[in-house]
């Protein structure tokens, strides 16, 4: 048969332009489908070897030639911990032995969730070599970046490991952070309530990558107006101050204002799911709550993101 | 079933520049009602393109240079989704495109075909079984375990042709920079690509030389301002866009190894069913001594 193919072929298709449109539609999905944006989803679950691998070589990279490698992912936050812990347990005139434990696991936590917020925003921007020559599903960058800030945050857990070890007699016994303040039960086996509030968190650490990414990409802006949005929550936020200190003020005082506005940070809710059980302090249903509504509105909007933008992020990068 | 299918499909890029790509143009512009020219600046580089590819076709994509051919490939790999039109793409695609990119520099040779081959597809477990295999292929040996970039251009398209070539894509997608490899390491590729299209697929390559299309190759398109100018048999379609019959540029060696008759009909003469000159599937696989290729 020496005719070629695509000749042949040519002559058996529908001709008319309608009939070949249609033909198209039942076939092929709109890039703007429910589909295909979960399609994506499943298809990176599938490739989990990759973004596994990546993600470990992008913590192997970041210390490729020093001779400790990614210890010092550990020693920096030990460092930082033992620094702040320190120097504020004294300004604050707070007893060590439950402050440090305090500041540790806040430092970690928020480590890991700025990390999502900062590099989520980078996420495509950063791997456009790849996007632009290789197809492969969105959500495997969107994965790398999350499961690089969960090796990074694993290495950090040793600190409080060792925290934990140091402290270990004086968190396990009630303590108060403020003088006649709020009396906290000491550590117990409600520390495991970090676990599912970890996993919580990375939940949400994949909406924000994947929404704030594909933003990102689209309107360059975006990344330096996060990351100095990140320092002001980060002073908002209490890591290296307690809310026990604006708990009493009567209504309508500077104090109960403050302490109000506090709430509205999202992030304060976030770490007190994961602080609270691990260093023995008492619980509020209502961060759990927060939480919760935040994973659900969050994922909604990535999904619509996903759903409309998945086929541009190409395009943009 | 391996088949490729684009329906008057475009591809327009956006073309944000700093001013565009913020969020003050869209925020203040619509603030201040009056919008003077908001719209991005887009640039058409594909247009209205329809083909249809099944398992066996041989494509070579010819065309000057901006003419659309590596947005195609990459269209045809769904790295793009067409803006206008649809594409469905069915198989696994494995590209070769620009070289330099998409590899990591700072890693070895290994780690990259590993990382490329999870890539397309393979579990870790099979990639480590070929490692070997693609070791022995691209000749780079103790090489393997440098940093990537430390390789010559040559060196990392050998390494990209011995991982596409090892796990058995159904659709390979090859951009023009395969070039930069020797000629004896071209020989041995190409061997191989033809061995590898014969067995399972699909190929669609862009290329500006006539040897490398005519020994991989038996259609052609012609690319030409993002729009499909010609399609059908290689031979017609190249010679069409050269403006001089493919075969008068192939040295004899070449043709005398392809079967090709040089004095064979040219392709504008005779009754159309039988001009395909240049290699088709029957030929390829049996690259037999018969003389009457192309002859009625």
């Amino acid at each position: 048969m020496a005719v070629p193919a695509l000749a042949r072929r040519g002559a058996d298709e529908p001709s008319g332009p309608d009939d070949a449109a249609a033909a198209a539609d039942l076939r092929a999905p709109s890039p703007r489908s429910w589909r295909r944006a979960f399609g994506d989803i499943k298809a990176a679950i599938d490739q989990r070897e990759l973004w596994g691998h990546l993600g470990w070589q992008d913590v192997k990279q970041r210390y490729r030639r020093s001779t400790i490698g990614p210890l010092w992912i550990t020693i920096s936050m030990a460092v930082t911990a033992a620094a702040l812990g320190g120097l504020y347990s004294q300004l604050f005139d707070q007893p060590i032995g439950t402050f440090m434990p305090y500041v540790t696991v806040g430092f970690m936590i928020w480590y890991f969730i700025s990390a999502c917020v900062l590099e989520g925003t980078e996420t495509f921007i950063a791997n456009e070599g790849l996007i632009r020559f290789l197809p492969a599903p969105l959500m495997i960058y969107v994965f790398r970046t999350v499961w690089r800030q969960v090796l990074f945050f694993a290495h950090n857990l040793v600190v409080y490991v060792i925290v934990l070890a140091i402290f270990f007699p004086e968190l396990t016994r009630p303590y108060q952070m403020v003088h006649n303040g709020v009396m906290h039960p000491g550590l117990g086996w409600s520390a495991l309530f970090a676990i599912p509030a970890f996993v919580l968190i990375v939940i949400n650490g994949l909406w924000v990558t994947l929404l704030f990414g594909i933003i990102a990409t689209r309107f360059r802006d975006i990344p330096p107006v996060v990351s100095s949005f990140m320092q002001l929550f980060f002073t908002m936020t209490p890591i290296i101050w307690t809310t026990d200190l604006l708990k009493g003020g009567r209504a309508g005082s500077p104090r109960s204002i403050v302490d109000f506005v506090a709430k509205l940070n999202p992030f304060y809710h976030f770490i007190e799911i994961f602080r609270a059980p691990l260093v023995g302090q008492v619980q509020s249903w209502t961060h759990w709550a927060v939480c919760g509504v935040i994973t659900v509105v969050g994922w909604a909007l990535a999904l619509i993101a996903l759903r409309n933008y998945r086929s541009r992020v190409a395009y943009w990068v | 079933m391996v088949s490729i299918d684009v329906q008057n499909a475009s591809v327009d890029f956006p073309i944000f520049d700093a001013k565009n790509r913020s969020l003050k143009k869209s925020v203040l512009g619509r603030a201040g009602g009056h919008i003077t020219d908001a719209k991005v600046p887009v640039v058409e580089a594909l247009r209205d393109v329809s083909l249809s590819l099944r398992q066996g076709d041989r494509v070579g994509l010819v065309g000057h240079n901006g003419a659309g051919k590596s947005t195609l490939l990459r269209l045809l790999a769904g790295i793009y989704e067409p803006t206008r039109g649809r594409a469905k793409i069915e198989g696994r695609v494995a590209p070769v495109f620009d070289l330099a990119v998409g590899m990591d520099p700072e890693i070895s040779g290994l780690e990259n075909i590993l990382i490329r081959g999870l890539f397309l597809g393979m579990t870790r477990k099979q990639m480590e079984s070929r490692v070997d295999e693609i070791a022995d292929f691209t000749e780079l040996g103790d090489y393997l375990t440098m940093p990537l970039r430390t390789y010559s251009t040559g060196m990392r398209v050998r390494l990209a042709l011995g991982v596409v070539t090892s796990i058995d894509p159904e659709i390979l997608i090859l951009d023009e920079g395969i070039g930069a490899v020797d000629a004896a390491f071209l020989e041995k590729a190409r061997d191989r690509l033809r061995d590898l299209v014969s067995r399972s697929g699909m190929l669609v390559f862009a290329s500006h030389s006539d040897e490398f299309l005519v020994e991989l190759c038996d259609t052609a398109i012609w690319m030409d301002t993002g729009e499909i100018k010609e399609q059908g048999s290689l031979r017609e379609v190249v010679s069409a866009y050269k403006g001089r019959d493919l075969f008068d540029s192939l040295s004899p060696e070449t043709m005398r190894r392809l079967d090709l008759d040089p004095g064979a009909s040219s392709p504008v003469t005779s009754n159309g069913s039988t001009t395909a000159p240049a290699a088709t599937d029957a030929d390829a696989a049996a690259k037999t001594e018969d003389e009457t290729v192309g002859l009625p």
